[in-house]
C-alpha cells in the first residue's frame, strides 16, 4: 500500500520547532520512555520559590527600615523645581526629549521601541541562532558597517553621543570576530552570537546608558552635572 | 505526639481540605501539586534544567511576588489615605508621624514598586536571552510586553498620589510627554488623564482609580493568562 504521508525524521530540534505525532487507534496518546532528568515539583521547585520570595521579602524589609521613601513639600504648582524630573524609569525618555524633537523622543521612539520588543517572536528568520559570521562574512560585514554608519551620523547630527558610545561600542565587539579568528575564548563566543542578540545587548546598553545619564548626571537646566556635585 | 500529628492528618476535616496524604512518596507529592490550587499552575514533575535557580533566576516568579507584596502594603495603605487636595499630602505626613509603621509600610511599598519595574525588565532580558519567547510561546511573550507596559503604568500612577512637589512635577513632565502626540490626539489623552488641563485634583483621584482598582485588575487577568500560557507551553 502506498503511503499517503511522509514524516521528516530530524535529530536537531532546533530545527524542528514543532512535531507531529501519529497516533494509532486504541493507544494512549503517552511517550513510554522515561523523559530526561525530571524531578517532582514538591519538593524540589515549590521549596526554591519560598526561600527566594521569603529572601526577597527580608529584603525589603531591611531596606525599608533603612531608607526612607522621599517625600517633599506638599504639591506647589506655582514653583517648579529644576530641573523637574519624571520617575527614574521615564529618564531615558526625557534624555532624549533633551537631543529630538519631542514628537521623536516622546512619541515614535517609545512606540517603536514597544512595537519591536512585540514583534520580535515573529520573526521567523535565523530559528536555529546561527552566528552572524557563520556565512556570507563580506556581505555581512558590509551591511553593517553601513547600517551603523547611517545610525551614527543621525546622532552626531542631533548630538546623541549618549547613544553614540554604546552603538559604537557594540559594533567594536560585533566586528572583533571578523578581523580576529579565534577557535576558543571571548571572541570566538562572540563570533557565535546571533543578530537578534546583539541588537537586544545594543538596546539595553543605550537603555541603561540613557537612564543612568537621566538619573546621575542631569541637573539644573538638564545640564551635565557629576554625581559629587549631586543628584538632582 | 507523633500518632496525634497522624490521626490530625488522617481526620475527615484534614482530609476535606488536603485531599491526599502527607508528601512521602512520590505519589502523594504529585497530588500535593495536582489537587492544590494554588499549586496546580505547575506540572507534577519538571526538568532539572528548568529548576536549576541560574536558569531562570526566579525573575517571573519574584515579579509575581513583588506584586503580592504590593498588593498587600497597598491594601493597608489605602486605609489611611484619601485621594483628596491637601488632604492626600498630610495623609502622607499622617503615615509619617502617626500612623504606627505607617513609614515602614510606605517604604516597603515604594521599593518593591521601584523594585517591580527593575524585576519584570530583568525577566523580559532572561526570556529573550534564553531564547523562551520562540514558537509556541510567541503570544505569552506579547502579553509579557504588555504587563511590563501595565507594570510601569502602576509604577507612574502611584508616583502621584503622596501629592508632594516630586509627585506633582514628575507627573507634569510625564503628561506633557504625552501632549507631544501629533494632530490634537496628545492633548485629547492628556486631558482624558487628567480630567483637566493641569495636574489637579481630578488627576489625583483619576490616578487614584487607575492605580488601585483598574490597572491591578487588569494586570492580574493578564498574569492569569500568562501564567496559564506558560503551563500549557511546556514551561515551569
Amino acid at each position: 500500500m502506498k503511503k499517503d504521508f511522509q514524516v521528516e525524521e530530524i535529530a536537531d530540534i532546533k530545527k524542528a520547532p514543532k512535531r507531529l505525532a501519529f497516533i494509532k487507534n486504541r493507544s494512549a496518546a503517552r511517550v513510554k520512555r522515561e523523559d530526561e532528568n525530571m524531578v517532582m515539583t514538591f519538593p524540589n521547585l515549590v521549596v526554591k520559590e519560598i526561600i527566594a520570595f521569603e529572601v526577597m521579602v527580608i529584603l525589603l524589609a531591611v531596606l525599608s527600615l533603612i531608607v526612607d521613601a522621599p517625600l517633599e513639600w506638599i504639591a506647589n504648582p506655582e514653583h517648579t523645581p529644576n530641573p523637574a524630573k519624571a520617575p527614574w524609569y521615564f529618564l531615558g525618555l526625557q534624555e532624549l526629549l533633551h537631543y529630538f524633537p519631542p514628537v521623536v523622543g516622546g512619541v515614535i521612539l517609545p512606540t517603536v521601541t514597544v512595537v519591536a520588543l512585540i514583534v520580535i517572536p515573529y520573526f521567523k528568520i535565523n530559528i536555529k541562532g546561527e552566528g552572524l559570521w557563520k556565512e556570507h562574512r563580506r556581505e555581512t560585514f558590509l551591511t553593517l558597517v553601513g547600517a551603523v554608519g547611517i545610525v551614527s551620523l543621525v546622532l552626531l547630527l542631533f548630538k546623541v553621543y549618549a547613544m553614540l558610545m554604546p552603538t559604537l561600542i557594540v559594533t567594536g565587539f560585533m566586528l572583533a570576530p571578523y578581523f580576529i579568528k579565534r577557535e576558543h575564548g571571548f571572541i570566538a563566543w562572540l563570533g557565535h552570537r546571533p543578530l537578534s542578540w546583539w541588537v537586544m545587548t545594543w538596546f539595553v546598553m543605550v537603555v541603561v546608558v540613557l537612564t543612568a545619564i537621566g538619573t546621575l548626571f542631569r541637573g539644573p537646566e538638564w545640564s551635565w552635572t557629576w554625581p559629587w556635585e549631586g543628584i538632582y | 505526639m507523633k500518632s496525634l500529628w497522624q490521626r490530625l492528618f488522617a481526620s475527615q476535616v484534614w482530609r476535606s481540605i488536603f485531599r491526599h496524604g502527607l508528601p512521602e512518596s512520590n505519589r502523594t507529592r504529585a497530588e500535593a501539586v495536582f489537587y492544590n490550587f494554588f499549586l496546580h499552575i505547575h506540572p507534577t514533575k519538571v526538568r532539572k534544567r528548568s529548576v536549576k535557580f541560574t536558569y531562570t533566576w526566579g525573575l517571573g516568579g519574584l515579579s509575581f511576588g513583588l506584586f503580592i507584596v504590593l498588593t498587600v502594603t497597598g491594601a493597608l495603605l489605602m486605609l489611611y489615605y484619601r485621594p483628596s487636595v491637601p488632604q492626600a499630602y498630610w495623609d502622607m505626613k499622617d503615615l509619617q508621624y502617626v500612623v504606627s509603621s505607617g513609614q515602614f509600610l510606605r517604604n516597603m511599598h515604594r521599593w518593591a514598586a521601584h523594585a517591580m519595574v527593575a524585576v519584570v525588565f530583568l525577566h523580559m532580558l532572561r526570556v529573550f536571552f534564553t531564547g523562551s519567547y520562540r514558537p509556541p510561546k510567541e503570544f505569552n511573550w506579547v502579553i509579557g510586553v504588555v504587563l511590563l507596559v501595565f507594570t510601569i503604568l502602576l509604577s507612574y500612577t502611584g508616583y502621584l498620589l503622596p501629592w508632594d512637589q516630586l509627585a506633582f512635577w514628575g507627573i507634569s513632565v510625564g503628561t506633557n510627554m504625552a501632549r507631544a502626540v501629533p494632530f490634537g490626539v496628545g492633548d485629547n489623552i492628556s486631558f482624558l488623564l487628567l480630567g483637566g488641563n493641569i495636574v489637579g485634583e481630578n488627576a489625583l483621584v483619576r490616578f487614584y482609580v487607575l492605580h488601585c482598582f483598574v490597572l491591578p485588575v487588569a494586570a492580574t487577568m493578564l498574569m492569569g493568562i500568562h501564567f496559564w500560557r506558560v503551563r500549557k507551553d511546556g514551561g515551569v
